[in-house]
C-alpha cells in the first residue's frame, strides 16, 4: 500500500515536471497551421521554420548576449562580494546579504516596471542598457550564493601562506583562491545563464523598437501568429538548457554547488 | 654569530582594543632553534604572526639581521611560516606547492626544478612530487609545508605547533626530522608548542610565555632544573607546589612541618622528589597507577593531594591504605613568590 502511494506521488511529480515538456515537443510537431494538442499529423517543418523568423534570430542574439555578459558582470561583482562576505567580519554583512538577495524576493515584474519608470524614462538610458543592468542584478544573488558556498571551506591561512611566499594580496586571490572556487564560479555562471536566458517578468517592460529578449519576442509573436513554431522554439530552448545543465553535471558535478 | 639576529623590542600586539602581548622584548640568535612554550591563549601564535608580518604591532619594533622590518610587508620580509593547519594549496601537486614561491621570484625553470626537488629530498619526499595534498598523509603534508618554506631560504623559519596534528609515533619521528633539518640548513627557527616535553627535547632555548609576557627564558636544562616561578615550575612538571611558613609548608587545607626553616617563600617537588614508604608524614592513597619503572601515587595528606612516584621495588599500597612519605628539603626547588 505504502509502495503504491510512493509510486503515485513519483508519477504525479514526473507528470507535472516532464508532462508540459512533452506536450510542447509534440505540439511543435503538429502538422497544422495553428497550435494544436494532441498534434494532428507529425512534421518537423515548424522546427525548421523557427530559424527563418527574422525577429527570433535578432532576439535570440540579444538574449544570448544578455545571458552571457549579464552573468559575467554579475560574477565580476559577485565573486569579490562573496569573498568579502566570507573573509571579513563586515559590520553591515547581514544587511548586504539581504540587499544582494533582494532580486530573488522582489517580483521581477516590479523590478522591470521600476527600471522603466525610474531609469529608462527619466534618464534616457537605452532599453538595451537597462536590460543588461536588470539581468546582471537578477543573476547577482545566485552568483554570490553559489560562489559563497564554494568558498566556505577555503581557509584564510592558505592566502597568508601565499603572501609569505611572496604574493601580493591580489596575486594570492588569483593564484590560490580562484583556482579553488573554479567549480563554484562555473556553476554560478551556468545557473545565471539559464536564469537570465529564460526570464520573462523583468524584461516584459523593457522592450523597445527592435529590442526584445527572446521570451518576450515569443509572447509578441503568439499574439499575432498562432502557429506551432512557438512550441517548437520552446522545445528547442528547453533542450538547450537541458544540454547545458547536463554537460555541467558531467564535467563539474554541478549539483554539488547548488 | 650575532646575539640578536631577531630582536623584538617593546613589541605590543592586540586585536582591536584587547592587548594580547604587552611590550615583549626578545632576542633570538642566528642559527638557533627556539621554542615559544606556554598554555593555549598566551600569545604564541600572535607573536609569531607579528614576526612574519601578518599582524601589525600597535607598538614596538622588530629587527631581523640588523634591519628594522616592523613596517616591511609580509611578502617582502623573507620569513617562512609553517602553519598549524599546513595551509597547502589543494589544487597544486606537492611539487607545485614547493615550487610556488620560487616561481613568483621568476627564477630560471631549471633552478626552480632543482631547488624544488632538493627541498622535497630534504624532507624525505623524493618521488611524491606528483601527489596532491589530499592524497597524502598528515605527516607527508606537514613535510611538504616544511619544504615549501625551506626552499625559499628564509632568514627565519617559524613553525606554529608543527607537531600537534600528528599522532604520537609520527610526532616523535617529525621531532627528530625537524632537528636534523635545522642542523643541516642552519636556518634560525622559532617553533610554537604547548607541550613542554617537545620544547625540552627540541629547542636550544625555551621562551616560556604566560599571558603575553615572558615568564622565563633559558636552555631546556635550565628550565627543567631551575624554574624560577610557580608557573614555570608547574609547567616543568613540579606537581607539588606549596607556600612555606616558618619551618612548615602550608596549603588551603593545612600544613606539614619541614626539617628546617627554608630560604624560599615557595617550595616545589617533582613527584620523583617526594620520598615514599618512609618519612615523618602519613597519608591515604587516593589514586595509584603503574607506570613501568615506578608507581604513581596521589596521596591524600594534611596538605591535600601530594603526587609521588614510588620505586617499583617498594611494596604496593592499596587504594585507601596508609602510606608514609616525606617532602625533603634537599630535593625541593625554591621559588620566588
Ligand atoms: N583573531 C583574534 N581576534 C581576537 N582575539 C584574538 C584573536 N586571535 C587570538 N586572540 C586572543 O589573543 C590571545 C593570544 O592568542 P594566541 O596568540 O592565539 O594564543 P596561543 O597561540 O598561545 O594559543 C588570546 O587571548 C586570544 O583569545
Ligand atoms: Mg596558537
Amino acid at each position: 500500500m505504502r509502495h503504491l502511494a510512493t509510486w503515485a506521488i513519483l508519477g504525479l511529480t514526473l507528470t507535472f515536471l516532464i508532462g508540459p515538456f512533452l506536450i510542447i515537443i509534440l505540439a511543435g510537431a503538429s502538422d497544422t497551421e495553428y497550435l494544436a494538442f494532441p498534434p494532428q499529423g507529425l512534421t518537423l517543418g515548424w522546427y525548421f521554420k523557427v530559424f527563418t523568423v527574422e525577429s527570433f534570430r535578432a532576439s535570440f542574439v540579444l538574449s544570448m548576449a544578455l545571458a552571457v555578459f549579464g552573468t559575467l558582470a554579475a560574477l565580476l561583482l559577485g565573486v569579490p562580494a562573496a569573498y568579502a562576505l566570507n573573509r571579513y567580519d563586515l559590520p553591515g554583512a547581514e544587511t548586504l546579504r539581504t540587499v544582494v538577495a533582494a532580486p530573488i524576493i522582489v517580483p521581477g515584474i516590479i523590478v522591470g516596471l521600476a527600471l522603466l519608470r525610474y531609469m529608462v524614462v527619466p534618464t534616457g538610458v537605452t532599453v538595451t542598457a537597462a536590460l543588461f543592468m536588470a539581468h546582471t542584478a537578477l543573476v547577482l544573488p545566485y552568483a554570490v550564493r553559489v560562489v559563497s558556498s564554494s568558498m566556505n571551506n577555503l581557509r584564510a591561512d592558505m592566502e597568508e601562506a601565499a603572501v609569505l611566499l611572496g604574493c601580493t594580496r591580489l596575486q594570492a586571490f588569483l593564484k590560490v583562491v580562484l583556482p579553488n572556487i573554479r567549480g563554484g564560479v562555473l556553476a554560478a555562471f551556468i545557473l545565471g545563464f539559464v536564469t537570465s536566458f529564460n526570464q520573462v517578468p523583468v524584461s516584459l517592460f523593457l522592450s523597445g523598437p527592435g529590442v526584445r529578449t527572446l521570451p518576450i519576442d515569443m509572447l509578441a509573436y503568439m499574439e499575432i501568429t498562432f502557429d506551432p513554431s512557438v512550441a517548437a522554439l520552446s522545445a528547442l530552448l528547453a533542450f538547450m538548457s537541458l544540454a547545458i545543465v547536463f554537460a555541467a553535471e558531467r564535467l563539474l558535478g554541478f549539483s554539488r554547488y547548488v | 654569530m650575532s646575539d640578536a639576529f631577531v630582536k623584538l623590542s617593546g613589541l605590543t600586539l592586540g586585536y582591536g582594543r584587547t592587548v594580547a602581548v604587552p611590550a615583549l622584548d626578545l632576542s633570538i640568535r642566528e642559527g638557533e632553534l627556539i621554542a615559544l612554550l606556554g598554555p593555549s591563549g598566551c600569545g604564541k601564535t600572535t607573536t609569531m604572526r607579528a614576526i612574519a608580518g601578518l599582524l601589525d604591532p600597535s607598538d614596538g619594533t622588530i629587527e631581523i639581521d640588523g634591519r628594522d622590518v616592523t613596517r616591511v610587508p609580509a611578502n617582502k620580509r623573507g620569513i617562512g611560516l609553517v602553519f598549524q593547519s599546513y595551509a597547502l594549496f589543494p589544487h597544486l601537486s606537492a611539487h607545485e606547492n614547493v615550487a610556488f614561491g620560487l616561481r613568483l621570484q621568476k627564477l630560471p625553470a631549471e633552478e626552480i626544478r632543482a631547488r624544488t626537488e632538493e627541498g622535497l629530498a630534504t624532507v624525505g619526499l623524493t618521488g611524491f612530487g606528483k601527489r596532491k595534498p589530499a592524497e597524502m598523509s598528515g605527516g607527508q603534508q606537514q613535510r611538504v609545508a616544511l619544504a615549501r618554506s625551506l626552499v625559499m631560504r628564509p632568514k627565519v623559519l617559524l613553525l606554529d605547533e608543527p607537531l600537534s596534528n600528528l599522532d604520537a609515533r609520527l610526532r616523535l619521528e617529525m621531532r627528530t626530522e625537524l632537528q636534523r633539518v635545522q642542523k643541516e640548513t642552519g636556518i634560525t627557527m622559532v617553533f610554537v608548542t604547548h607541550d613542554q616535553a617537545e620544547a625540552l627535547a627540541l629547542a636550544d632555548r625555551i621562551v616560556l610565555m604566560r599571558e603575553g609576557r615572558i615568564e622565563q627564558l633559558g636552555t631546556p636544562a635550565d628550565l627543567y632544573a631551575r624554574p624560577e616561578t610557580a608557573f614555570a615550575a608547574e609547567f616543568m612538571g613540579f606537581e607539588n607546589i606549596f607556600r612555606t611558613e616558618g619551618a612548615a609548608v602550608v596549603s588551603d587545607k593545612g600544613r606539614l612541618p619541614l626539617a628546617a626553616v627554608p630560604q624560599s617563600p615557595i617550595l616545589a617537588w617533582r613527584p620523583d622528589a617526594v620520598t615514599v614508604g618512609e618519612g615523618p608524614h602519613e597519608g591515604r592513597v587516593a589514586a595509584a597507577s603503574f607506570a613501568g619503572a615506578h608507581r604513581e601515587y596521589v596521596i591524600d595528606s594534611a596538605l591535600g593531594p601530594v603526587k609521588a612516584d614510588a620505586a617499583i621495588e617498594l611494596p604496593e599500597v592499596p587504594l585507601g591504605g596508609t602510606i608514609r612519605f616525606d617532602l625533603p628539603l634537599a630535593t625541593a626547588r625554591g621559588l620566588a613568590a
